[in-house]
């Protein structure tokens, strides 16, 4: 069952990929859902004894690496937190493949498609059943492969292969970090498997390395990781652009799993967090600055893709001023439920662009409410949980979130709490924005699609329908379990909050406004929204005229691509191209032939050299040897 | 007198020279010779793979010592030996040279027209010399076979090479060969004071520090012109540009790992002390390989070159694992040698099918491949992911051990090291991006077939072992263990006992 559901995925990957030629279309896409919902099923049977009946697992698979006490095993890891992550992965990934059969239908290379989207499930499970850090790591990049092939999956479009390649090295920034993380870690507890590290931690509390403690600057290095990762502010540029892949992967990778890693790696390091209180306020710092970043993007965006793209960004930034302020189980209570109306909220919008003909501007929609109502209905679903609204699964999460940012006390902590609160206005607010414009008002595309609006198979009916009902459900049903009464059993130790940190009790006891505050301030949000765009849709052109100088900010994303280009792209490209001809070409290959030259000239008449390529290397060479070693020895002796 | 019963290191060593004796030997029309040459040479190539597989069985990897040692007296009046042996350093090297000639002399079956039986017999020679190299347990024996390597390469590039086979060949002797005179001074030097080559016996016999600079320094012009390391590195991709694809495969898996054994075999044990005095110079020296040569395969328009400086790059990190002195980074390097081997090899092959069919090697002379090659895609994919260090496929244990390793030096060298997992992305992604992706412009790519069976039984082994080198690599780790254990022990033994000479 624990090997079931973390290597199905991979059988259905390796079928559909190296025998989709044989196997055909139809039985590949079906032999790849069939091996997604026995792995959901073995994921949640192990939920149910994991996490409900509390008897965690570890298996040992095989060594990996063993070099001088640098131990590494293939290893599943089976607690709470990583039992609550399988059974949503394999669940949502099991609704995503079955989807993917009526939304790629069209797809002249299917098996190729889902044997991807395969590979990226099952890698995601050997990430947060991973027992050390490296084979996190594995995962860690091994989702970032999959990732990288599914956003270029069309690769005929140009847009498609530069966004790929843009995730791909975007991340490898981050995992750099994550790399050196991971040695400092080493160095620091003698071992990176979780357990022994964990129960050491106390006898490395002073460790300190280039003047800092140790545990701060792993914690710094992790959380730089998790950036990338998660399309933290500043890392944050290739979430939108990842949007150029199939919507079955926005959904699965780029909202609901891949792009929840980096909280995910932040409560797994608990422990070493917990102790590392500087690296825990950048956590909050960077997590609500990007929260309400990503938000204020999110309402001048026409891409009805790219706004939930970046309200996705906007929600992975409460996940972290969470887990920044001590609630880790918070943030991963959010993850959990964000992962049912993101996951809903992108195939809904992918039910709209298969009804739109592939049109995926929200300004050339409008007025299809009543041709494609299922669709529209999972919209509200999703939207109304997205906001906080109560009774759906958002509300009970980001409430939580925001008064575990308000109790913390610090100011840090009251920072997020602001943040957090504009950010849920904007959210209520662009998401309304998103439903009013996309579905009602004049139909505003071309006579010959709105005629072809239709409502989509029920191969992607059924999984829209049961992520509604999760996006509904979810958060009343597991919230005593998460963050509830009965937190402590749940949990189990999976995540570690320290002695001092006494923020899931102090939650309860905040100000009685604290908990209504999202709530109000999500309803006028939508409130905002309903008078701008249904009752004057004129004012918002009129703003935006106003505004220009904002409007242009917003729309072109606060500048960071353009930034970025200049100071990293461009630059590089010159110098490579620098390096190239004037570093190797000029100098390093000119420096014998130069002073071959020299030579040739300077003793031409006294010594008859043999003239010619191959004497002028030879001597040059000597030469060169002769004068680097003088001028070494002579820095060498002094 | 070994565990395999009779001199199966000699025999590895010299049986591919028996087979290019057969292929000389061989009369007749050019097309029955060119047949019956590549058939001996595929033949003899696989027989030595099959014995060398006696190695990986019947090796003792609990045991730090030379195995399979021979020795006879060559000169006895001179003290040189003709004695062989292997470690665990070497043992897998030997396995690499002999699981790449087959390989190669497979890809060479349909490629190579014009005087097949000298190239045949020019690779053959190759592997002897190869193999006697990595087997060498005397200092003389080893510079022979370290330099007569050079002779075959020499011819494979200048004779079956691209235009300017004629440049880059005389580029690619004189910059190895020059270096190595310095060495062979050094050797004379050690033999002068020690009365022998003998490497074990000249292990046993410490250098003052004074001369240990000297001799280093002999040391590393040769070695850090066959790594080969910065700024000395720019023979490599004229070589590798001008050279045919096997001959990539060869320079690029086994001979550019000539360099870093010789610092591992030489440098390291014989003079601990200058080894560690310039250490911080050969980490700069790699660091500055690491990024400069990244930068410059990003600009890169010829697929060989960029793939050429890729190896210098990762030769880099080979270079800075070796001397960071500590098991991890050792133990880094050394898999990196040989998954570089393995990987950069295949990605030649990768360029090499490519270049058989459109008879280019320009990159923006491409694009689309994908579509009309599924096979070549995916199998380019895995060799690319391999080399930019994906977990789970080759690249990666190496490149992790060397920067863990390397952390505990200096965080610093470690950043630095890393630095090359982004720009290493960088140059790979984008050079398969404008070979595999986009549409296709070109009508001449339109007709393009997918892989021949006889390709696909050349990457399939390559494939089997990328993947069992990034999923068990234990496996192979377990061959050096105690061998790097023991290196690392003298070497601390050695600096402490300077240390206490010294107060």
């Amino acid at each position: 069952m624990f090997v079931g559901a973390v290597f199905f995925p991979l059988l259905g990957a390796t079928l559909a990929g190296f025998f989709g030629r044989w196997l055909g279309d139809r039985a590949s896409q079906w032999v790849t859902v069939l091996c997604m919902a026995l792995a959901a099923v073995c994921g949640t049977s192990a939920f149910i004894q994991v996490a409900l009946g509390h008897a965690p697992a570890v298996i040992e698979i095989v060594t990996f690496i063993d070099v001088a006490g640098f131990e590494v095993n293939w290893a599943l890891r089976y607690d709470t937190l990583s039992v609550v992550m399988v059974a949503m992965v394999t669940f949502i990934s099991t609704l995503i493949h079955l989807y993917s059969v009526g939304y790629m239908s069209h797809d002249q290379t299917t098996p190729r498609f889902f044997a991807y989207l395969s590979l990226f499930t099952f890698m995601m499970l050997m990430l947060v059943t991973a027992d050390n850090l490296v084979q996190l790591f594995f995962g860690w990049e091994g989702v970032g492969l999959a990732s990288y092939l599914l956003i270029g999956y069309w690769y005929e479009k140009e847009s498609a292969n530069r966004a790929a390649m843009k995730a791909f090295i975007v991340n490898r920034v981050g995992d750099v970090f994550f790399m050196l993380g991971l040695a400092l870690t080493y160095w620091t507890f003698g071992t990176i498997e979780f357990a022994t590290m964990f129960a050491s931690i106390d006898q490395h509390l002073g460790d300190t390395i280039l003047g800092m403690r140790s545990l701060e600057v792993i914690g710094v290095l992790l959380f730089l990781g998790a950036c990338g990762k998660s399309a933290q502010l500043g890392l944050h540029t290739w979430l939108p652009d990842a949007m150029e892949g199939p919507t079955p992967v926005s959904a699965l990778i780029h909202a609901a799993t891949m792009v929840t890693a980096g909280v995910f790696l932040v409560a797994r390091m608990s422990p070493i967090f917990e102790q590392a209180p500087v690296a825990l306020t950048i956590v909050t710092i960077v997590g609500a600055s990007t929260a309400l970043f990503a938000a204020t993007i999110g309402c001048v965006q026409n891409d009805i893709k790219r706004i939930i793209a970046y309200s996705t960004c906007s929600q992975l930034g409460y996940m972290f001023f969470a887990a920044g302020v001590g609630a880790y189980q918070g943030a991963i209570f959010h993850l959990f439920t964000h992962a049912f109306f993101k996951a809903l909220l992108f195939l809904g919008a992918g039910s709209v662009i298969h009804a739109m003909s592939d049109e995926q501007d929200i300004r050339k929609m409008g007025g299809i409410w009543k041709k494609i109502p299922a669709t529209y209905a999972v919209m509200w679903v999703g939207s109304l949980a997205l906001a906080g609204v109560p009774f759906f699964a958002g509300y009970y999460s980001k409430d939580f979130v925001l008064e575990a940012a308000y109790a913390s006390h610090s100011v840090a902590g009251m920072y997020a709490f602001i943040c957090g609160c504009i950010a849920a206005f904007l959210t209520a607010f662009y998401s309304w924005r998103l439903i009013i414009l996309t579905f009602h008002g004049a139909p505003r595309a071309d006579h010959h699609t709105m005629e072809h609006v239709h409502e989509s198979p029920w191969t992607m009916l059924v999984p829209l329908v049961l992520l509604a009902i999760g996006a509904m459900a979810a958060g009343a049903i597991f919230v005593e379990f998460f963050v509830g009464h009965e937190w402590e059993a749940f949990w189990n130790g999976a995540i570690v909050n320290g002695a001092a940190n006494h923020i899931m009790h102090d939650v309860h006891e905040v100000p009685g406004w604290v908990p209504l505050a999202p709530t109000v301030i999500g309803i006028a949000g939508i409130a905002l929204a309903y008078a701008l765009y249904m009752l004057a849709p004129q004012i918002p052109g009129q703003l935006a005229a106003r505004f220009h100088g904002v409007y242009l900010f917003l729309l072109n994303k606060w500048y960071f691509d353009e930034l970025y280009d200049r100071i990293f792209v461009r630059p590089a490209r010159r110098l490579a191209y620098t390096l190239w001809k004037v570093g190797d070409a000029r100098i390093i290959d000119g420096m014998p032939n130069g002073a071959a030259s020299l030579v040739l000239e300077g003793t031409r008449g006294a010594v008859r050299i043999q003239s010619g390529r191959v004497a002028s290397y030879a001597f040059s060479m000597i030469i060169g040897l002769v004068a680097f070693i003088t001028i070494f020895l002579l820095g060498a002796t002094r | 007198m070994n565990a395999a019963g009779f001199p199966l290191l000699s025999l590895l060593t010299f049986l591919p020279l028996v087979g290019a004796l057969i292929i000389l030997s061989v009369r007749g029309d050019e097309a029955v010779v060119a047949s019956n040459a590549r058939w001996t040479a595929l033949w003899t190539s696989l027989i030595t793979f099959a014995l060398s597989l006696i190695l990986w069985v019947q090796f003792d990897k609990g045991s730090a010592d030379f195995q399979f040692v021979e020795r006879l007296a060559w000169m006895p009046n001179f003290g040189l030996n003709y004695a062989m042996g292997v470690d665990g350093i070497s043992v897998l090297f030997v396995l690499l040279a002999t699981f790449l000639t087959p390989l190669c002399i497979l890809a060479s079956w349909e490629t190579i027209t014009s005087r097949v039986r000298e190239y045949m017999i020019a690779f053959l020679v190759l592997e002897t010399m190869m193999v006697g190299m990595f087997c060498a347990l005397d200092f003389v024996l080893f510079y022979v076979f370290f330099e007569a390597v050079l002779i075959p390469m020499f011819l494979i590039i200048g004779v079956w090479g691209g235009a300017r086979r004629v440049y880059a060949a005389f580029k690619f002797f004189l910059y190895t060969l020059l270096g190595s005179v310095l060495m062979l001074l050094a050797i004379l030097l050690l033999w002068y004071r020690a009365g022998t080559t003998d490497i074990i016996q000249l292990m046993a016999t410490p250098i003052p520090a004074a001369m240990q600079t000297w001799v280093f320094l002999a040391f590393f012009a040769s070695f850090a012109v066959k790594v080969p390391m910065w700024p000395v590195h720019t023979w490599l991709p004229d070589a590798h540009v001008e050279a045919p694809t096997a001959g990539s495969v060869i320079l690029a898996g086994v001979l550019l790992k000539m360099g870093a054994y010789g610092f591992l075999r030489f440098s390291l044990p014989l003079l601990p002390e200058a080894s560690a005095m310039f250490a911080p110079f050969m980490f700069t020296l790699s660091v500055v390989a690491v990024i400069y040569t990244s930068f410059v395969a990003l600009a890169q328009e010829d697929m060989k070159k960029l793939i050429a400086y890729s190896s210098v790059a990762h030769m880099g990190i080979v270079t800075l694992g070796i001397f960071t002195f500590n098991a991890q980074g050792l133990s880094g390097a050394l898999y990196t040698m040989l998954s570089h081997g393995i990987v950069s090899g295949a990605l030649f092959l990768c360029v090499g099918v490519l270049y058989d069919r459109v008879h280019s090697r320009e990159i923006a002379r491409y694009g689309g491949v994908a579509k009309i090659m599924p096979a070549y895609a995916l199998v380019f994919m895995l060799f690319t992911m391999a080399s930019v260090a994906l977990p789970g496929l080759a690249g990666f244990p190496g490149e992790l051990l060397v920067i863990v390793g390397a952390w505990r030096v200096n965080p610093w060298v470690a950043l630095g090291a890393a630095t090359g997992m982004v720009l290493g992305a960088a140059y790979m992604l984008f050079l398969y991006r404008r070979v595999a992706f986009g549409r296709i412009g070109r009508d001449e790519l339109k007709a393009l077939l997918d892989m021949s069976p006889r390709e696909h039984a050349i990457f399939a082994p390559l494939i089997i072992v990328t993947l069992w080198m990034g999923i068990y690599p234990q496996s192979f780790l377990d061959f050096f263990a105690a061998t790097v254990t023991q290196l690392v022990a003298r070497h601390e033994a050695a600096l402490g006992a300077a240390r206490l000479a010294g107060m």
